[in-house]
Parts: C-alpha cells; structure tokens; sequence
C-alpha cells in the first residue's frame, strides 16, 4: 500500500508541478537558512573539551577598585594579576594549575637564508599540555621541574614545524628565540579548539599558537607578552612596577578531579583573599570564582549577538515557509475535493485516505529537505567568505546537522500537512458527487 | 464600496486560506522591518568617518630582533628616509591605528587624584609630524612642536605635558563650549597634568565597536621600543606605487628587524567593518528571499481560489461583470487581507523589535520604517495578485454553462 500511496503522490506532485516546486522551494529556503544559523550557533557553543570539561576550573578574583567595580561590578574581572596568579601557582593547592599569557617573539633560523619569523605564542606551565590533552607528534611538554629551574624550552606547532624543520622530529634541537637559545622538547600535532577556550580574552575564535614557551620567561623578560592588560591603579616605572601593580593580565586554570575538589579549592581561594586584604588589597567584597569550560564560555558570551539574532530571524523565515505550505497544501488538497469524494463512495476509509496524503506532504518534505541541504552546504559557504577567518571552521556541516535537517523538514511539512489533510478527510462525498 | 461587504462574506466562508496568508504578510512585515533596520543602523555605524586620509595611508609593523640595536637612531634615520621619499607626504611612527582594533587607552580627568570622574580615550602616540601623516584636520589650538616630542622606553608611566584631542572629546570633557578646551589642564594616569594645545575635527578610536569609538588624543612621544607601527601618506594615487618600494627600502636597510604587514587602511576598514558587513548581505538576502516566498504564496493561493471558482467568475461575466470589475475583486480581497496582515504584522513588528533591543541592547525601531514595511507589503500583495486577477478576468462567460 506503502509503495502505492508513494506512486499517487507522485503523480500529484508532477501534475501539479508549479505548485510542488513553490512548496519544495519554499521548504528548502526555509530548512536551508535556519540550519545555517543553527550550524553557526552550534558550533559557536560546542564543548572543545568533552572528556574534561567538567573538571577544568578558570579563576576569577575580585581584585578591582572599590570605588568601580569591573564590570559594574556583575562579573569580577576576566584575567588575574601577575601577583596573584603566581601566589596560587606557588600554593600548588590544585591537582594541576597553570598560568598563562599570550606572547610573541621572533626566531631566527639557523639556516641564514631563511628570514626571520614572527611567532604568536603562549607563555604557559608545565601542566598546560595535560590539563588541555594537547596531542603531541614528537616529545611532549616540559616538566615541572624545568618550569622551577627556569629552562630555556619550548613546544613548537605542527605549522612551525613544518617551516622550521620541514615536518621531521626536531625535539632535541635548539632554535634561537629573541636572541636566547630554545631546546625544543615536543612538536604538537594540528589542534585548534573552536572556541578557543583556554584564552578567550584574545579572541574565543583565534587561531591557535606557534610556540608554547614557560611562563616564567617573561617576569625574566626573555619573552614579550602581548594580549590584553586591564589596569584600574597608576602603575611605577619599569617592568618590575608593572609586574607587581594591580593590572590584570594573566590567566589562571586549574584541574580538580571532584566536586569536594572544588569546594575546597574554592575555600581556599576565600582564604587566600582574607589574607590579602590584611595587605589592603581586595576592598570589595569576596567575590571568588570557580567556572568549568561551558560555564566560562557561557559568561563570557562567545556565541555572537549576531550568529544568535541570526537564528531567532531564520526560525521565524522558517515559520513563514511552513505557513506558506499549509496554505499551497490546503489549497491544493481542497482542490482534489472531486476526487476525494469519489475515492470515498467508493468505499476508501478517512484512514487511507489520511496516510495518503500524509506521505503525499512528508514527500514534499523529504524533497525540500534534501533541497534546504544543498542551500544550507552554500549558505555556509557564502558565511564563511563573507565573515572570513572569523568564521573559518565554523560553517561546515556535519552528519549530525545533515540528519537534523531532513528530519526538521519532514516533521515541519508533515506538521504543515495535518491540517490540510484532515480538512481534505471530512469532504462530503454526496456534495462532491451531486456537482459532478 | 458596494464589493467589500460581498468579499467580506466570500473570505469568511475561507477563513482559513485567508488567515494564512495575512499571517505570512504580517511575519514578513516583521522581519522585513527589523531587518532593515538594523542594515541601516550598521550602514550608519560604517559611514561614520575616521578622520584619517583613508585613500591615500598604508602601514606597516617594524619588529626589532637583533640584540644591541640602536632603536632610537635607527628610528630617526627610517622616518628620514621615508618622508624623504618621493611621492611621500609625511610619514610617523605609531603606537596603534584607528580601526585596526588594538591599541591603547586611558582615562582623563578633570581634577587630579583617585576617586574621580575620568573619560575613557583612544591614545595614539606620534610625533609632529602626527596630524600631516594621518591627514587630520585642525581646528583649533596649535600642533606639537619639535622640542614637545619626548623618548618614551617600555614601561615608562609618565607622560607628556601636551596633547591634542578631538573634537568628540572636548564636547565631552567641556560641554558648554568644546573650543574652550583649549589651554585647559587635564589629568592622566589619575594625577598627571596634561595641557590641551589643540582640537583635531576626527580620529576614531581602534575599536569601532566602543561607545567612545570617537575620543581620541594624540600625545607627544616617540617609543623606544622593540614593536611599532610606521604610518605613512602618499601624494593622491600614489599608496600602491610606493608600498612595495618603502617595504624593500626598510627590509634591506637593516637586517636586524623585521617589516611586515604592509596593510593599506582602505583594508583596515574593510577588515574592522567585515562582520558587519557580512551580516548586512546575509540580512538583504533574508528580506529579498522572504518577501519573495511571500508574494509567490500569495500567487499560488490567488490561482487556486480562482481555479476552483472559475465558474462563478464565469457566472459574473455573463450576468454582465466587466473584466475591469473581476479584477478589482480580487485586487480588493488581497486589499483586504493585506490590511488584516499589516495591521498583526505592525504588532509583531514593534514585539520583535522590543526582544532584540531587550536582548542585544538594539535601539527602537522608528515609526516611518514601519510605515515603509505596511506600504511595501500593500505593493507586494498588490503585484503578486495582478497576474491570477488578470487570469481571472480573461475567464470566458461562456464558462458559467459549461460543466467541469
């Protein structure tokens, strides 16, 4: 019966082809723009981290003025002191803690034809790699004995390896890095978390580094830090000024293995605060912060304003397309009434004729599905080449979204059908007949 | 008019049909103005002007990496080389450039110490030679002299004793009077006095994005430092001849330093205003699509109600219609819906409208735009109803004794 119902729909989608084409098209615009938006938006909030995420902590300390509070005062600030950041690095209270900034520095190869490189890097300790599950190609990161005896090491990308070393394992070999001496201990394959979660301050969406280097190196000043630096209080002169001033720049995880973790380490940092206000430090009033991966993306809000008002607009175009094809459906349908009427009297129950024409819409649906695909693949497309490398990475569409597409655009067309359908079940046969 | 009851009793027997379609024309009308309204608000956000002479700057980043090196007397020779560069106008090493969306800021005060109001600004740190490279306009006050200009190191927190602003700025530091900025003392850094010699007409700040995207100031100092920026500006027509022979001058000129980034700031702008840009084209797209999906629904449905009473049209006909007047009857009922839906579509309108400035701190839409969406619905209703009204004119009375 299936398979007949199949060949009538079809036969009525062909016969009326102008009006199947409008509705498919209609459905495909529709499907094709909301899964855009939603692909955008999904990738936007995506988990970069699943295995771990529940289990990495970014800390927030409310060291700002008292007078105006960061933030108007809603959040405590987004980066720590060097002050403190190295205080609880020193206190070790955490199963894995680290610190980080974002740097830069220029290598110079050994080879002298070769020019000079600019590099973007993070200064970051030890535990970095294995907090994050950086995957390595060769060698690994740095221990925390070299973080203490303040090794000159570094941790190279695939792409700088590649240039440097044209791709062969260079752990062990030395690169000069601003002038100092570099041994290299690990190469780390291809891995660009989208969002960039672990510094979302220089941008959730920004390519990951070229070298990771200690953090130490630069309170030594053997590296230059870049990235954002917030600062509410007049600072001295010289970089020891800076270091010991109340400007915020450096980013503070750490890993806790439990929810008693946690609260510990939360109490700990509490103390920690009440200590330093005995140094007239911290002035408001303690608002510290323990945030695991999805909640710190959350409150800093990485899912664009646009990506997401985007997505209320495509929803309601969606919207607007399903209204379209209940009113072709309904027309289309009361235009068979004649035939209804007939196929009725001739003993069809409201049942069969209810599946008929309810596969004649999940048809419709199923065609406009796989037509919204084909426009969702090119509207991502068309995103990414308006947006650039903002977007780039963020506009591919997976199985996921694919089975997500074809199901929203059959369970819409047949949603879009019920009321058609039915009015086209509750057709007098006896009226339609007498006209005839 | 006679017609409107007997349309009136005609849609009522279809309500359904008819629900739908006003429904469609007031979502349309919804989106369609919320979305115009914010191409327009980024429009406006993109045509304000930087202030620089856009068409004819570039710039460039000058990394120093060799140990030893001599920034300062380095500095001074590649400023003399360039300037002196034919076809060059003036040139400056600086800190940050507008638009490009990292640079400097801080806060300038009234009165001198903690706790007081203080006015967030763009710092932009050049020389004398600052206001001819950028190409910016004075309009009050003086430029920096040769002898104000001092060498700043990395790290250092004082500043200098002069700066010029803008024009944005004065109005917001004094705003009875922003010329009577001039000569007044200001503080930095909480308790530094800075005199303000001169008012610029505009210079943006780096981040578009910022509220005070238009307070900027320009202080003299020279940095000393292993990072900078050269701007520099060309005679009209000329940027492109001379990026490529400034960047290989540079580059070979000293080994010890790297140049890169020879970015033009037409570029700049285009790179700062890209999302918005993007997301104007992706919302004409959404609004030329769906007022498209709206007027061919409005087709098909306007087809199928004239299929099904092709013989009460024909009826009409021979019982003596015009054309003119089948017409007008559906020209009417499209009329009359399309009124059904604008006035829902005004609500939804101005409901949306109030969910995207509650959520994205969006300002309120304006009444004529609304108007705009309910006159360019009428006309679209109008147009995708004209071609099956025409059909059904051209019924044949004849029709109305035939059986189907």
């Amino acid at each position: 019966m299936f398979s007949y119902y199949l060949r009538l729909a079809w036969i009525s989608i062909t016969r009326h082809w102008g009006l199947s084409l409008l509705m498919i098209c209609a459905i495909g615009l529709g499907i094709g723009t909301a899964m855009t938006t939603v692909t955008v938006n999904y990738l936007m909030s995506a988990n970069p981290i699943p295995e771990k995420s529940q289990q990495l902590y970014y800390v927030q300390l409310d060291s700002w003025d008292v007078n105006d509070p960061f933030d108007d005062g809603l959040n405590p600030p987004d980066q720590l002191t060097y002050t403190d950041s190295s205080n609880l690095m020193r206190a070790k209270k955490a199963f894995r803690q680290n610190v980080q900034a974002q740097a830069f520095g220029v290598i110079e190869p050994a080879d002298p034809e070769m020019l000079p490189l600019i590099v973007n890097g993070r200064a970051n300790s030890a535990d970095f790699f294995t907090m994050f599950n950086v995957p390595f190609i060769y060698g690994g990161g740095w221990s925390n004995q070299s973080d203490e005896s303040k090794e000159f090491v570094v941790v190279l990308s695939k792409e700088t390896n590649d240039k440097l070393f044209g791709g062969k394992n260079s752990v062990g070999q030395s690169i000069k890095l601003e002038g100092n001496m570099f041994r290299i201990v690990g190469v780390i394959d291809h891995w660009q978390p989208k969002p960039r979660f672990y510094d979302i301050t220089t941008g959730a969406f920004n390519e990951s580094e070229d070298i990771f280097v200690p953090f130490h190196l630069i309170a030594d000043e053997k590296i230059s830090r870049s990235g954002n630096t917030n600062c509410w209080k007049p600072t001295g002169d010289g970089f020891k000024a800076f270091l010991a001033s109340e400007c915020i720049w450096t980013q503070f995880w750490v890993e806790l293995k439990t929810q008693q973790d946690k609260e510990d380490y939360l109490q700990f940092l509490n103390a920690y605060v009440q200590e330093q206000q005995q140094f007239g430090r911290f002035q408001r009033p303690i608002d510290n912060r323990l945030s695991n991966v999805m909640q710190w993306l959350e409150s800093q809000e990485v899912v664009a304003d646009d990506a997401q008002m985007m997505m209320a607009m495509s929803f309601m175009f969606l919207l607007v397309c399903l209204l379209n094809t209940v009113g072709l459906l309904l027309a289309k349908f009361l235009g068979k009434a004649p035939e209804i009427g007939l196929r009725q009297a001739l003993g069809a129950s409201k049942k069969t004729l209810f599946s008929q024409y309810i596969i004649e819409s999940a048809c419709i649906g199923i065609l406009g599905g796989i037509l919204g695909l084909i426009l969702a693949y090119l509207g991502l497309k068309g995103v990414e080449g308006l947006y650039g490398d903002y977007m780039k990475d963020l506009a591919t569409l997976d199985i996921n979204m694919a089975i997500l597409a074809v199901t929203l655009a059959l369970l819409s067309t047949i949603l879009a059908g019920l009321y058609p359908t039915w009015r086209a079940c509750n057709i007098q046969p006896a009226q339609q007949l007498k006209s005839q | 008019m006679l017609e409107t009851g007997l349309i009136l009793r005609a849609l009522a027997r279809n309500k359904i049909g008819a629900l739908l379609i006003a429904l469609q024309i007031a979502l349309t009308m919804a989106i369609m103005v919320n979305a115009i309204f914010m191409i327009q608000d980024r429009q406006q956000q993109m045509q304000r002007e930087s202030g620089i002479d856009e068409a004819n700057t570039f710039y460039l980043t000058n990394t120093i990496f060799g140990q030893n090196y001599n920034i300062q007397a380095h500095l001074q020779t590649d400023l003399h080389m360039i300037r002196n560069t034919p076809g060059v106008i003036d040139a400056v090493q600086i800190n940050a450039v507008p638009l490009s969306s990292s640079g400097w800021s801080m806060a300038l005060q009234h009165e001198s110490g903690e706790d007081k109001d203080a006015v967030g600004s763009a710092i932009y740190m050049v020389d004398d030679h600052g206001i001819n490279a950028l190409g910016l306009t004075l309009i009050a006050g003086n430029n920096f002299k040769q002898g104000d200009v001092e060498i700043r190191k990395d790290g250092q927190s004082t500043w200098p004793a002069k700066t010029i602003i803008t024009q944005a700025f004065a109005e917001n530091l004094y705003p009875d009077n922003w010329q009577s900025a001039i000569g007044k003392t200001v503080y930095i850094s909480q308790t530094q006095p800075m005199q303000i010699i001169g008012i610029v007409k505009t210079l943006q700040a780096p981040w578009n994005g910022w509220d005070g995207v238009e307070r900027s100031m320009l202080v003299p100092f020279q940095r000393e430092s292993k990072g900078s920026y050269y701007f520099i500006r060309t005679e009209a027509g000329r940027r492109d001849e001379l990026m490529p022979i400034i960047e290989k001058a540079l580059a070979q000129s000293d080994k010890e330093r790297i140049i890169r980034r020879v970015t033009t700031t037409e570029d700049t702008r285009n790179r700062s205003y890209q999302q918005h840009n993007a997301t104007n084209k992706i919302l004409t797209t959404v609004v030329v699509t769906l007022t498209l999906i709206t007027g061919f629904g409005i087709v098909g449905l306007a087809i199928f109600s004239i299929n099904r009473r092709t013989k009460q049209i024909g009826t009409r006909r021979a019982l003596g219609a015009t054309k003119g007047q089948i017409m007008r009857y559906f020209m009417m009922e499209n009329f009359i819906i399309s009124t059904f839906g604008n006035i829902i579509g005004c609500i939804g309108a101005i409901g949306l409208n109030m969910w995207l400035v509650n959520t994205f701190n969006l300002s309120p839409i304006g009444i004529e735009l609304i108007a705009f969406g309910v006159i360019a619905l009428f006309i679209v209703g109008q147009i995708a109803v004209l071609y099956p009204a025409r059909k059904a004119a051209l019924i044949a009375p004849a029709t109305a004794t035939r059986t189907i």
